[in-house]
């Protein structure tokens, strides 16, 4: 049945197909003839502008790297500068022979293999074809003389001024600005190549690398007009570069060097952050380095020198360097304990010397091995007893510490913006089945009670948390930068202020770190005394070697490099906050004994006008927090 | 109508007398020409394009023997055969993608291969460009023609299936490139002139669409850059601009063999592949583009004859799709690197460096001289 109307469709069909294949046929040929007419246009009507394009003058895009943001201090203190500088540059395809012309230049400028080794690397670092690449730096008035000079024996090779990254302060901020360096090949590959087409140098570490975006600012272009020998003949098309944002630090450079003054020689770090605002006032990582050679390039030799110091130079204490937070973390803990309701203000425990859990032998030692008797909140901080907050952590549990310490910032990283953080270590149960397939002992929450075991926090985070005591658990992220052309950063994931059931318990806390530095048997009620306002503080040591179970610590037996870490935390005026700081001096062994006075100065130097008296606008403002007491 | 038979019996001169024997081979003389043609043409400019690259040449060409073979082979299928593997065919294709787009190969940022380390790396997108239109000619081959509005509803979903996958890899230039293919089935079936005008209205929404929630970063860039190559002269312009002076300076007759300047500079970036049109126009001038076109364009009609002639409808749809498919290749590359279209990684067929896309392409051909010379079945039929 259905054959012979298939038959007749087939018919149809065919003419159907027919038809479109003549439609399709005269289509084709339409757009043959527009790519025709197309190639006709560029080939025969704008043959001359494009002939003359390719054969004797061709025309260049070249990229015009945009000038880099500068960096200040908070009071406007150049930090970070671009200096003009002249380079020695290659263009590889213009000097046919480039290694000999590299020959060539090693011998006039009588410079050593291993620098012709390092021109070779930059060279072949070169990107884009005619692109000059920049092979020797900060090239003398002597030198640019002799390269004029051979310049007939340099095909390709031009002197050019550059704009090269300096930092006048040098060593005072290698470790919050850090510095720019070369681009090496792995940040080449994930940079947009459009972007830094004409940048040769970008952020390595600190605010250079945060802010790296910001500071870098947009590429411009020229077309130029170049003979067969590559020089240009004129600019047919310009488009200025737009230069990166400047950006103003909340450091102060005054305090940063009052600060590491303060520190002598010593080894260690200071953080001063303004609790109010997170504003970091002064970071100090000692011993420092000074970054310009980093921007040109440094030496294999300096570099080695740096690297392999036994103090460690290039490592940053303040955001890297990890320790116990030893007893500065024990107001932190009696603020939580008492927001837990394990203790209250007026609650006391025993001490007579050391601290026994029940069912088990192991004594947990005070420092102080005759004990204090009976010791209340207030007391057990401005004496730091070990025995009082045994007995806290042990009330108080690993669960609840964790949750608390965490809201603390430890075991995270707090800063806004500051590259490479480390986030330290709150541990925890769960932390200890994954790292070491463990249950949690509880004699592990008694050492973390006085800041002690796994737990580890950065000079930074210690900071973080005097400030949080200092505004009564407001959280603002601590940062470098104040603006960034004008604008404060904006923090994209605030963290919770800390909430209190009742806010007395941070007075509580308080007090005690006051009476650490002006009660009658403060532990640091020396550097207290010395003081024309009231200080909040706290001491405590980070053990860098353990001291086994009935050993006592003796000074005399340990090495020099293997004392303990003098740590200390304040915030002043105590009632009317307007820094904290956080000290490590480095085997420094006493906390209230090295670090306090350390803490002093720095505070001193921010809080005392000139003639040693608080500044007016630092005064204890007539408010409730003065009638509290 | 003749059969070959009949031809074969009646032939009295030399040169019928060897078509027909190209033909019991089932091999089309004309194409077979031109493609050879176009083979040596390619090594040419290649020889040129990649800076005299021997070892570049010999995989070319040797690519080109594994292409022609293939071709070889397939001429030898009836186009009714392929009809009954072409659904198998099309689920098998479309579980690759699936595959590809689940775990597949990451290679420049996009995941396009399958990967079978010391056995095969291949794309299987590659593979849809010749399934695509056979499956949709199968389809419509059953149903009177034109298709109604249900037939056409299957078919684009057919379509769209595959296209979707290949655009998650993604891959936007192939993608079109098969949605292209299953559209021109659509077309030759006679797909009504009021619904194609429809369907090209309903685009502009599509496209804009796809620009704000499909396009990845670096496809917008490329239409922008197309758009006004002006303003990235340092990233993707960079390319048109010097395609154009490469193109530009070559005037009417061309620089010469070897004597390019543009792409011998390293100022033509991908002189070897997708731009290598540049070349030949900086080399051999308007004369040469359009030779080659001239050799495109025969190669087109050839495919379009055969197309009207062919005695099923599949074969009819399928020879029809390719032919048209492949004249979209060759104006989609000339169209961008003359800076007419926008970059999309098209190479230029079979003059472009590649072995992936030339074995695709001569196995198209391979359909399109089985559906000419297997004429002898439907006669007894």
């Amino acid at each position: 049945m259905p054959q012979p109307i298939r038959l007749k469709d087939h018919e149809k069909d065919a003419r159907l197909i027919r038809r479109r294949a003549v439609v399709g046929a005269l289509v084709f040929l339409l757009l043959t003839a527009a790519l025709v007419a197309r190639m006709y246009y560029l080939q025969v009507v704008q043959y001359e502008y494009h002939s003359t394009l390719s054969e004797n003058n061709r025309v260049h895009v070249q990229p015009l790297p945009p000038t880099r943001g500068l960096i200040f201090d908070r009071n406007g203190v150049l930090v970070a500068d671009n200096r003009p500088s002249f380079s020695l540059t290659l263009t590889r395809e213009r000097a046919g022979d480039w290694a000999q012309v590299l020959d060539v230049i090693v011998e006039v400028l009588a410079l050593s293999s291993d620098e012709r080794a390092l021109f070779e690397k930059r060279v072949r670092q070169g990107r884009r074809p005619f692109e000059p690449v920049p092979v020797l730096f900060e090239l003398s008035e002597e030198q640019i003389a002799i390269i004029a000079v051979n310049q007939f024996r340099l095909p390709g090779v031009e002197v050019v001024a550059q704009l090269v990254r300096h930092y006048p302060q040098r060593e005072h901020f290698a470790h919050s600005v850090g510095y720019v360096g070369r681009i090496n090949e792995k940040e080449l590959k994930e940079l947009d190549p459009v972007a830094y087409s004409g940048t040769h140098h970008i952020g390595k570490t600190g605010v250079e690398r945060f802010y790296e975006e910001q500071l870098h600012g947009e590429v411009g272009y020229e077309e130029v007009e170049t003979n067969a020998r590559g020089r240009v003949l004129r600019v047919l098309k310009r488009v200025d570069p737009l230069p990166g944002k400047d950006v103003m630090l909340t450091i102060d450079v005054r305090l940063q060097e009052a600060a590491e003054a303060a520190l002598g020689g010593r080894r260690g770090a200071i953080v001063a952050i303004q609790p109010s605002t997170g504003e970091v006032l002064a970071m100090v990582s000692q011993p420092s380095f000074d970054p310009n050679p980093f921007v040109t390039g440094i030496s294999f030799k300096a570099y080695a020198e740096l690297r392999d110091s036994i103090d460690q130079p290039l490592f940053n204490r303040v955001l890297r360097g990890l320790y116990p937070p030893g007893s500065t973390i024990k107001p932190m803990m009696a603020v939580a304990a008492l927001d837990a309701g394990v203790i209250t203000p007026t609650s006391r425990v025993f001490d007579p010397g050391f601290y026994q859990l029940p069912n088990h032998s192991h004594k947990y030692r005070n420092w102080n091995r005759s004990g204090d008797g009976w010791v209340s909140l207030e007391m057990a901080i401005m004496r730091s007893n070990d025995t009082y907050f045994y007995d806290l952590a042990h009330k108080m549990g690993i669960d609840r510490m964790h949750d608390y310490m965490t809201r603390f910032g430890l075991g995270q990283r707090v800063s806004l913006d500051m590259f490479e953080e480390t986030a330290g270590l709150m541990p925890s149960r769960d932390w200890k089945r994954a790292r070491y397939r463990q249950t949690w002992y509880p004699g592990e929450t008694l050492i973390l009670g006085i800041g002690q075991g796994y737990m580890q926090t950065t000079p930074l985070q210690l900071a973080q948390a005097t400030a949080l005591m200092a505004t009564r658990g407001k959280w603002i992220r601590p940062h470098l930068a104040k603006t960034i052309e004008g604008l404060p950063p904006v923090d994209s994931e605030p963290l919770p202020d800390i909430q209190l059931r009742d806010l007395k318990s941070w007075d509580s806390a308080r007090f005690g770190m006051e009476q650490v530095m002006h009660g009658p048997r403060g532990t640091a009620r020396k550097v207290g005394d010395s003081a024309v306002y009231r200080i909040a503080g706290k001491s405590g040591t980070a053990q860098v070697v353990a001291i086994r179970q009935g050993e006592k610590y003796d000074r005399n037996k340990v090495q020099e490099r293997h004392r303990d870490h003098a740590l200390f935390i304040a915030f002043a005026p105590a009632d009317n906050p307007q820094i904290a700081v956080a000290v490590m001096v480095e085997n420094g062994e006493s906390g209230s004994g090295v670090a306090a006075p350390v803490v002093k100065q720095v505070m001193d130097a921010w809080l005392l006008d000139d003639s040693g008296q608080l500044k007016a606008e630092y005064a204890t403002p007539v408010s409730a927090e003065v009638g509290q007491r | 109508m003749n059969s070959n038979f009949d031809r074969v019996l009646s032939s009295e001169d030399v040169l019928r007398r060897r078509a027909s024997l190209l033909q019991r081979v089932h091999i089309d003389g004309i194409l077979l020409l031109l493609l050879l043609i176009l083979a040596v043409g390619s090594l040419f400019i290649l020889y040129s394009a990649s800076g005299k690259n021997v070892d570049l040449l010999i995989k070319q060409a040797s690519s080109f023997g594994i292409g022609l073979a293939g071709m070889f082979i397939i001429a030898q299928f009836e186009p009714r055969f392929m009809a009954r593997w072409v659904p198998l065919a099309y689920v098998a294709g479309v579980s690759l993608l699936v595959v590809v787009d689940v775990m597949g190969h990451n290679a420049m940022g996009a995941t396009r291969w399958i990967n079978i380390p010391g056995v095969i790396r291949f794309q299987p997108s590659e593979f849809m460009k010749i399934i695509m239109p056979a499956t949709i000619a199968w389809y419509l081959a059953k149903r009177s023609l034109p298709p109604s509005l249900k037939h056409v509803a299957i078919s684009l979903s057919l379509i769209l299936l595959p296209f979707v996958l290949i655009l998650l890899q993604p891959d936007l230039g192939t993608s079109l490139l098969v949605i292209t293919s299953g559209a021109f089935v659509l077309f030759i079936a006679g797909l009504q002139w009021r619904w194609i005008l429809g369907a090209v209205a309903a685009l502009v929404p599509v496209a804009v669409a796809m620009w704000f929630f499909v396009l990845r970063e670096y496809q917008k860039q490329r239409v922008l850059t197309f758009l006004n190559p002006e303003s990235d002269p340092l990233g993707s312009g960079w390319n048109i601009i010097q395609s154009k002076a490469a193109i530009g300076s070559g005037g009417v007759f061309g620089k010469g063999w070897l004597l390019g300047t543009q792409s011998h500079l390293d100022f033509l970036p991908e002189s070897h592949t997708d731009f290598i049109i540049a070349v030949l126009a900086e080399e051999f001038g308007l004369v040469g583009v359009c030779l080659l076109l001239l050799v495109y364009l025969l190669l087109i009609a050839r495919g379009l004859v055969i197309t009207v002639q062919a005695q099923t409808l599949f074969g009819k749809l399928l020879a029809g799709a390719l032919t048209m498919t492949f004249f979209v290749y060759v104006f989609v590359n000339i169209g961008m690197v003359s800076g007419l279209l926008p970059v999309v990684g098209v190479p230029l067929p079979f003059i472009s460096y590649g072995g992936t896309s030339l074995i695709t392409l001569l196995a198209g051909f391979g359909i399109l001289m089985s559906v000419h010379t297997h004429r002898k079945w439907i006669a007894q039929a």
